[in-house]
């Protein structure tokens, strides 16, 4: 997985709600055995008129934002489908980091298996960061996983939470699976003990 | 220290806690479909890893099958593809499949069950988010991501962050024509869509020790409508009953082993919970979905709001961009909404039982006209179970179309869907734009209120009937 550490970007403004992930990515595309090429049907629904054409009044379509790595956007951000084709597709397209007050759970742990960088503010500040855009279309901030920092030009910057180890595998961007598989010994032992109190299970 | 049932499954499963780390948990079922799969496996494959164990896996095709012409080939060369794929992989892999020809095919959160392939007490995966279907048996059970697919299928284990503890107590018994879907959309309803994120919970109390094990399922499924991670209900007797006898249910001597342990699953009396809310079953009413979200729900005999009926901005806006959608005016009856086409079926309302309440409405009438209605069973068995009992003679009597069993118009994406502006009551769990086809508008029910809609062609109080 591609290393996060410290990103500047252009930040893009979504000012909605509950974006779901049947919004996020239609299921008219899940039907794809690969894992790339999502980018160019996210947000397909909003993002394209009837006739193929980009829907100019969607906000991701607005030239100011067409560079943009971080996606700020409103709260309860991918809820619905377990659908992991929505980070894939956000991915593609080019976040590598989105900012908003919460997350489905899904969504939010799909997020981290694709070197995207969910982000958490209050209300308050994502409130800010949402002004400090639309006032400022256009505008960059800076992502700094290393100290959990956002910056921004007007000062709308904050600190923010994450989980430690999920931190330490961005940074050096490690595999999951790898990293579990250094317990292989573990697992092991604890599947012996498994059928022994479980033998049902075994049977 | 007094354990709620969502603690004792965590501690009994956690297989490592390393400094740093995000605690393993061992996962002992592993369900699978089409969609969420193919990467997972790609992933295995450039990986050069295997299969841990492949006994720990139940395997389906559901959402991409069509549900007429089955013998037809699949029209759609991607869908087709994507069915194509599963079978190999799960060939390759040595996994037990019910594939589209299969009589054990279906729904996989309809066809686990049904084999007694989840128990008490397990931790169960699924790529798919309504695997907390299967916390009516008192399982942990909960929607992965094919990362994390992938991650069970090489370790049988998943990195996980405890969940916060949710206790919902519906007190009193549920009034005729409530059902567990009325009460599941009355909790999203009450708490929203996000009031249960970073949570598991737990349902209790007389409604719910009252449902049946569908029942149980049929609200547990929609656990993740209200945010949460999973839903779960204690097991009792008629848990026991339930999957005595059935396939992968354990038998003799292991049964009793068996017996005993989900017995101590329980939470303690007194086990403390992060969070409790509590509902009176006899203020639940058959409830129906006026907007594009589940929690955007209200009972029959209601109107629909207006946005100046919500303080939060948010829920205001949402109300209004609702309204727009769907083609709606404030304040209009619930009763005076006309609907275009009827579905029941789904992983949440597909099941024997949620037929036999619908054809026992549908008896003797006839789909309005202009009214399309298509009953979809869950799986195989429940469309043979519903055909025994005569069930599709009275929907096709009265004008229904009897399909073969998959997820269908749950999320269109085989085929079956809405068009624009074509208005729905459906049986399934989400009311998402665009769920049940692009520009179409779904207001989900119970199926009893489904049924009844389909004849009257617009929303009725099943209770008048
Ligand atoms: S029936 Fe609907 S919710 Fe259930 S598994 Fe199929 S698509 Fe998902």
């Amino acid at each position: 997985m591609e290393p996060y550490k410290k990103h500047e970007s252009i930040a893009a403004l979504m000012n909605r709600s509950n974006v779901d992930t049947d919004q996020i990515i239609p299921k008219q595309f899940l039907k794809k055995v690969e894992r790339t090429g999502f980018g160019i049907h996210l947000f397909h629904d909003w993002r394209f008129n009837e006739d193929g054409s980009d829907n100019t009044d969607f906000e991701l379509n607005k030239p100011a934002f067409k560079d943009a790595h971080i996606l700020v956007a409103g709260d309860n951000f991918g809820c619905g489908s377990s659908r992991e084709h929505a980070p894939w597709a956000i991915a593609d397209y080019g976040f590598n980091t989105i900012i908003s007050s919460s997350y489905a759970d899904i969504f939010y742990n799909n997020c981290f298996k694709n070197s995207i960088l969910p982000i958490i503010a209050t209300k308050e500040q994502l409130a800010s960061l949402m002004d400090e855009i639309a006032a400022n279309e256009g505008v960059r901030f800076v992502v700094d996983l290393e100290n959990q920092e956002l910056t921004t030009p007007a000062g709308n910057g904050f600190k923010f939470e994450i989980d430690p180890s999920r931190k330490e595998n961005m940074i050096k961007g490690l595999d999951d699976i790898g990293l579990t598989l250094t317990h292989i010994a573990e697992i092991d032992q604890y599947e012996e003990k498994h059928k022994q109190s479980y033998p049902w299970l075994w049977a | 220290m007094k354990k709620t049932m969502y603690e004792k499954i965590w501690d009994s499963h956690l297989v490592v806690e390393a400094p740093g780390q995000a605690p393993l948990l061992y996962v002992d079922r592993h369900l699978m479909h089409e969609v969420t799969s193919p990467q997972a496996f790609e992933g295995l494959r450039l990986a050069n890893r295997k299969v841990r164990n492949p006994h720990s896996i139940l395997a389906t095709m559901d959402h991409c099958v069509p549900t007429k012409d089955r013998d037809l080939p699949i029209a759609d060369p991607i869908a087709k593809k994507q069915i194509e794929t599963m079978a190999d992989n799960c060939q390759e892999n040595g996994l037990n499949l019910y594939d589209m020809k299969n009589p054990n095919n279906g729904v996989i959160h309809i066809v686990v069950p049904e084999h007694g392939f989840v128990h008490p007490g397990m931790v169960v995966v699924c790529g798919d988010s309504h695997t907390a279907t299967h916390g009516a048996f008192g399982a942990l059970a909960f929607g992965i991501g094919t990362s994390e697919v992938e991650h069970v299928m090489a370790t049988q284990t998943l990195p996980q962050m405890k969940s916060k503890t949710m206790l919902i107590r519906i007190d009193g018994a549920l009034s005729k024509f409530a059902s567990a879907k009325d009460i599941a959309l009355a909790i999203t309803g009450k708490i929203g869509t996000a009031g249960g994120t970073g949570h598991v919970i737990e349902y209790a109390g007389e409604a719910i020790t009252k449902l049946s094990i569908e029942g149980r399922m049929t609200l547990c499924n929609m656990a993740i409508e209200a945010g949460a991670r999973a839903g779960l209900v204690a097991p009792d007797q008629k848990t026991f009953d339930y999957l005595q006898g059935r396939e992968f249910a354990p038998s003799g001597e292991n049964w009793d082993k068996a017996l005993a342990y989900w017995k101590s699953l329980p939470s303690d009396e007194g086990a403390e919970f992060d969070t409790i809310v509590t509902l009176n079953a006899a203020d639940i009413e058959p409830q129906v979905t006026w907007g594009t979200s589940p929690e955007q729900v209200t009972g029959i005999t209601n109107v629909i709001p207006a946005p100046e009926d919500f303080d939060d901005e948010i829920k205001r806006q949402a109300c209004e961009n609702a309204l727009n959608y769907m083609d709606l005016k404030a304040h209009t009856k619930i009763t005076d909404i006309p609907v275009d086409l009827v579905f029941i079926g789904s992983c949440t309302n597909g099941r024997i039982e949620d037929f036999r309440i619908a054809a026992d409405i549908t008896k003797g009438t006839k789909v309005a006209d202009n009214v399309t209605a298509i009953a979809v069973p869950g799986s195989y068995h429940v469309k043979q179970q519903a055909e025994d009992e005569g069930l599709d003679k009275i929907f096709i009597d009265a004008g229904w179309e009897w399909r073969e069993p998959g997820c269908s118009m749950c999320l269109a994406m085989n085929g079956d869907e809405l068009t624009v502006g074509q208005r729905s009551a459906s049986t399934s769990n989400r009311n998402f734009e665009g769920r049940q086809g692009k520009g179409g508008r779904t207001h989900l029910v119970s199926p009893a209120m489904a049924a009844a809609a389909a004849s009257a062609g617009h929303f009725v109080d099943i209770r008048n009937i």
